[in-house]
């Protein structure tokens, strides 16, 4: 097991793997998208207080999910290159940040066109929205670290210090609805517990859910194959791929 | 693994175990702070501020909304269950504004004990589901415990 992922681990193996695995993944998140776009806005029924405005949910929640998991993602990956060096851990965490900024933003946005007509506000500064907000910072800051400093190598230990210590605001935003008054509410299928949303709405949050969460590995790879040529790019692998390619 | 990886591994996890106890810490200390908003039962106890804007949350009691003849200043009472705070707000109010329904109100506490709310946001809890599953949950409750301490 461990040799296997040795051995997926080095440049040009991953690259070849990554360029099979893109086609399935791309077509199963638009396959899920799809599906969860038609149950969420089509079949799913009206929230017995929101109305339709909820369904904004099916975009806001997994987006949300998606912006705590790639943080994580990036923080693991961040923590086995500072141990390990291993380069395609560099790649993977510097090739999520974009991602999982988008991610972020597209939380806040959609979270901000839901707040207005149920809550009455866009913006609140409470603890879950405050935090989340942090988050996109940090997504931010981290790229602007990146950036700043000319060598890969030494760019990806710096960003793997300040990913890991961002991750401390990970916890802080799952839990801040609990921890703090917060005019945002708890949590719906996160919890212990049964999740408290009727089926049909579940149905099409989960198909969202795991549909982005697939669009996230489609987009990584494609990213993650781009930097892996750029860095490898006077390596005898990548110059037998151009000649084949011409 | 190498001493040296292990070493960094070790550096690595000190540094998050580290971050974690002073993100604790400091949010224990601003824990006042953190809080979006005050229940009437710390209100009455004395722990909101006095003098300046704060935040109350809790229930619209049922059957407590009584709207002006102007029709824009709305009088209800905020109930965390234990007390009770009367609230005046004049202006709009969102969608889920409605009896037993949460909302946060800024404003301030006027010396007679009414809270005079400068702004009126709805919260909305964390269940989903159809207007019929509503209804029939509701029905099924009513028929287990019949009047008693049910609010008419």
């Amino acid at each position: 097991m461990f040799n296997l992922l040795h051995r997926l681990s080095s440049p040009p193996s991953f690259f070849a793997f990554a360029g099979r695995a893109l086609p399935w993944l791309l077509g199963g998140a638009l396959l899920l998208i799809a599906a969860g776009c038609y149950q969420g806005l089509v079949v799913a029924p009206a929230d017995y207080q929101q109305g339709d405005s909820y369904r904004i949910m099916f975009v806001h929640v997994p987006s949300a999910w998606m912006s705590l998991f790639i943080y994580m993602v990036m923080a693991a990956a961040g923590a086995i290159a500072l141990v390990w060096r291993i380069k395609l851990a560099e790649v993977i965490a510097s090739a999520s940040a974009p991602i999982g900024a988008s991610f972020t933003f597209l939380t806040l946005v959609t979270g901000a066109l839901w707040g207005k007509p149920m809550w009455g506000a866009w913006w609140v500064w409470d603890a879950r929205l405050t935090s989340e907000l942090i988050l996109l910072f940090l997504y931010l800051g981290y790229m602007g670290l990146e950036s700043a400093i000319p060598d890969k190598r030494s760019a990806a230990r710096a960003t793997a210090i300040l990913a890991l210590v961002g991750s401390v605001n990970i916890p802080i935003i799952h839990f801040s609805v609990e921890w703090w008054n917060t005019l945002h509410q708890g949590a719906t299928v996160t919890k212990l517990g049964a999740p408290s949303i009727h089926p049909s709405m579940l149905l099409p949050l989960l198909l969202m859910a795991v549909g982005f969460k697939l669009f996230y590995f489609a987009n990584l790879l494609v990213r993650a194959r781009c930097q892996m040529l750029e860095r490898e790019q006077r390596s005898h692998w990548v110059s037998t791929l151009i000649k084949e390619a011409a | 693994m190498t001493p040296k990886r292990t070493q960094r591994l070790l550096l690595i996890t000190g540094l998050v175990v580290g971050v974690g106890i002073a993100a604790t810490l400091a949010s224990l200390a601003f824990r006042e702070n953190m809080l979006f908003f005050f229940a009437p039962a710390q209100v009455l106890a004395g722990d909101a501020p006095v003098g300046r804007n704060f935040r109350l949350g809790g229930l619209v009691e049922a059957g407590s909304i009584q709207r002006a003849g102007d029709g824009l200043t709305v009088d209800f009472i905020v109930s965390d269950g234990a007390a009770t705070v009367p609230v005046r707000y004049k202006g709009l109010l969102p969608d889920l504004f409605r009896e037993g329904q949460g909302v946060v109100a800024l404003g301030r506490l006027e010396t007679d004990g009414r809270f005079m709310a400068e702004e009126v946001l709805a919260k909305h809890d964390e269940n989903y589901m159809p207007p019929e599953v509503a209804e029939a949950l509701k029905t099924a409750q009513d028929n287990k415990q019949p009047l008693a301490g049910r609010p008419m």
